[in-house]
């Protein structure tokens, strides 16, 4: 794997940036939510963004409108990514699409440890709204859609003629993309059951940021957007870095870039780090190795991935399986209620987790538990709650065993 | 081609029949759910079952299964 650039940039979110509510119009911008992550606007980084073109993004050049064939082309030459955490490739979700669909611009951002999507809505909706009408008009949308936090909808209120504005429930699974396609039809925002892709049900289910990064495309081009990144996996993502550093925030960076830039970008650790959960609650533990690249290469051997950019650092003083047992427990409540095993098993597994937290001497409960829900729901909900505990007991080998005893690492003294 | 055997899990509320009627596929788990004897999210069917797992998704109460090809 060559890795291009990975310098922290600023394609999506300039260094100036103000809130901004994309519309020409005299409409107000909405300052962010006190307390929401707030994009960095530090010089130095600026000097550090020196990259050729990335200046480019920040002149205002309008979005070409393209046929279906020229953008899923384009796109295609681009090698763009879904960045709502799977990681699909655009063009071919794009090639798959029966008839005239609806498209939806997904903005609900459900993952707690994620403001990305919050950001970039908050200070580039134009790009958002660029890209959700470049996709719209190439594939001959009948309905244009965005769906978004409700406190979000008064800031894309001038667009409201242009896309219909649907308000997301403040769950975590309300974003999986069948649960929005059922919001923006008017039915309860949870996951369907499915036996083909929603594409091939005219469906398009899109991440706002990778929106935002298919307007930039067809302003500068597939080059310009593989000029950061690496030659594998092109392009800057959006990260939210939390937890033990100086200045929690979104940044953008290419792919590529390590976790000792992204936590530097952040102002920093403010504790010696332990361990990084990588992509979110679904996602997965890996070591505090700084060398450590953010990309589905290089976090694959930790069956970790990129996901929606998430990078949540934790301190040394901190206890690794109390924390997952915390999320795997949140998890647990946001269960649609739809499916049987997901019903059942992940409160039982969230409970056995925290059982073993407290020294019950039963991790088999855990990883048995685990296989017994994996794979059985309408959505990846259980699956993905299974692969953040499985990872956990991988990073927190130690303490899994340190607990067993009656100890827990993380203070030292006896639990 | 070989046919999988598709469960809806919105739909399945764990009546078991389909457990009881294709045991050498699908065993019941410890809430009644019918659980893949080979951890498969959607387990093959082999031809030898095709009959039985074609009476299943017939007589599934909850309209659960499907055979997908």
């Amino acid at each position: 794997m060559t890795v291009l650039t990975n310098t922290l940039t600023r394609r999506l979110l300039a260094d100036d940036a103000q809130p901004r509510t994309g519309a020409q119009s005299s409409a107000r911008p909405m300052a962010a939510r006190p307390g929401a992550a707030r994009p960095e606007t530090a010089r130095s980084r600026a000097a550090r963004s020196g990259a050729a073109g990335l200046g480019a993004a920040r002149r205002e050049v309008a979005t070409p409108r393209l046929s279906r064939e020229a953008l899923i082309g384009l796109l295609r030459e681009a090698g763009l990514t879904g960045r709502g955490g799977a990681g699909f490739p655009v063009w071919r979700k794009l090639a798959a699409v029966a008839g005239a669909p609806v498209v939806i611009g997904n903005g609900s951002e459900g993952e707690p440890a994620s403001a990305k999507d919050r950001v970039l809505l908050t200070y580039r909706p134009d790009l958002v709204l660029d890209g959700l009408r470049l996709v719209a008009d190439a594939l001959g949308a009948r309905e244009s859609h965005l769906y978004l936090p409700a406190d979000l909808l008064p800031h894309l209120a001038a667009h409201q003629r242009a896309v219909t504005l649907t308000a997301a429930p403040e769950r975590f699974v309300a974003g999986e993309a069948s649960a929005v396609a059922n919001a923006v039809a008017g039915r309860a925002a949870v996951p369907s059951d499915r036996t083909a892709r929603l594409a091939q049900r005219g469906i398009v289910v899109q991440n706002v940021e990778t929106l935002a990064h298919i307007a930039l495309i067809a302003r500068h081009g597939p080059a310009w957007f593989r000029a950061a990144g690496t030659a594998d996996e092109p392009g800057t993502f959006l990260a939210t870095v939390g937890g033990a550093v100086a200045r929690p925030g979104v940044l953008e960076a290419g792919y590529g870039v390590t976790l000792a830039e992204l936590v530097d970008g952040a102002g920093g650790a403010t504790a010696t780090i332990q361990a990084v959960l990588v992509g979110g609650y679904h996602g997965a533990w890996v070591p505090a190795r700084p060398d450590l690249p953010v990309s589905r290469a290089a976090l694959a051997p930790y069956d970790a991935s990129p996901g929606a950019g998430v990078v949540h650092v934790l301190p040394a003083d901190a206890c690794g399986l109390a924390e997952t047992a915390r999320i795997a427990g949140y998890l647990a409540d946001q269960v649609a209620g739809q499916c049987g095993p997901c019903v059942n098993g992940l409160p039982r597994l969230a409970d056995a987790l925290m059982r073993l937290v407290h020294g019950e001497p039963d991790v088999n409960e855990v990883t048995r538990l685990a296989r017994s829900v994996e794979g059985r729901g309408a959505c990846h909900h259980p699956d993905g709650t299974v692969r953040l505990i499985r990872s956990s007991l991988r990073t927190f080998a130690a303490d899994v065993d340190a607990h067993l005893a009656g100890h827990c690492r993380a203070n030292g003294a006896p639990r | 081609m070989t046919q999988r055997l598709h469960i809806d899990w919105t739909a399945c509320d764990g009546r078991g029949l389909c457990s009881e009627l294709l045991t050498e596929l699908l065993v019941e788990d410890e809430w009644g759910f019918p659980l893949a004897r080979d951890g498969a999210s959607e387990p093959a069917v082999p031809a030898a079952l095709t009959g039985v797992a074609e009476k299943a998704v017939r007589r599934c109460p909850a309209l659960a299964l499907r055979l997908l090809r």
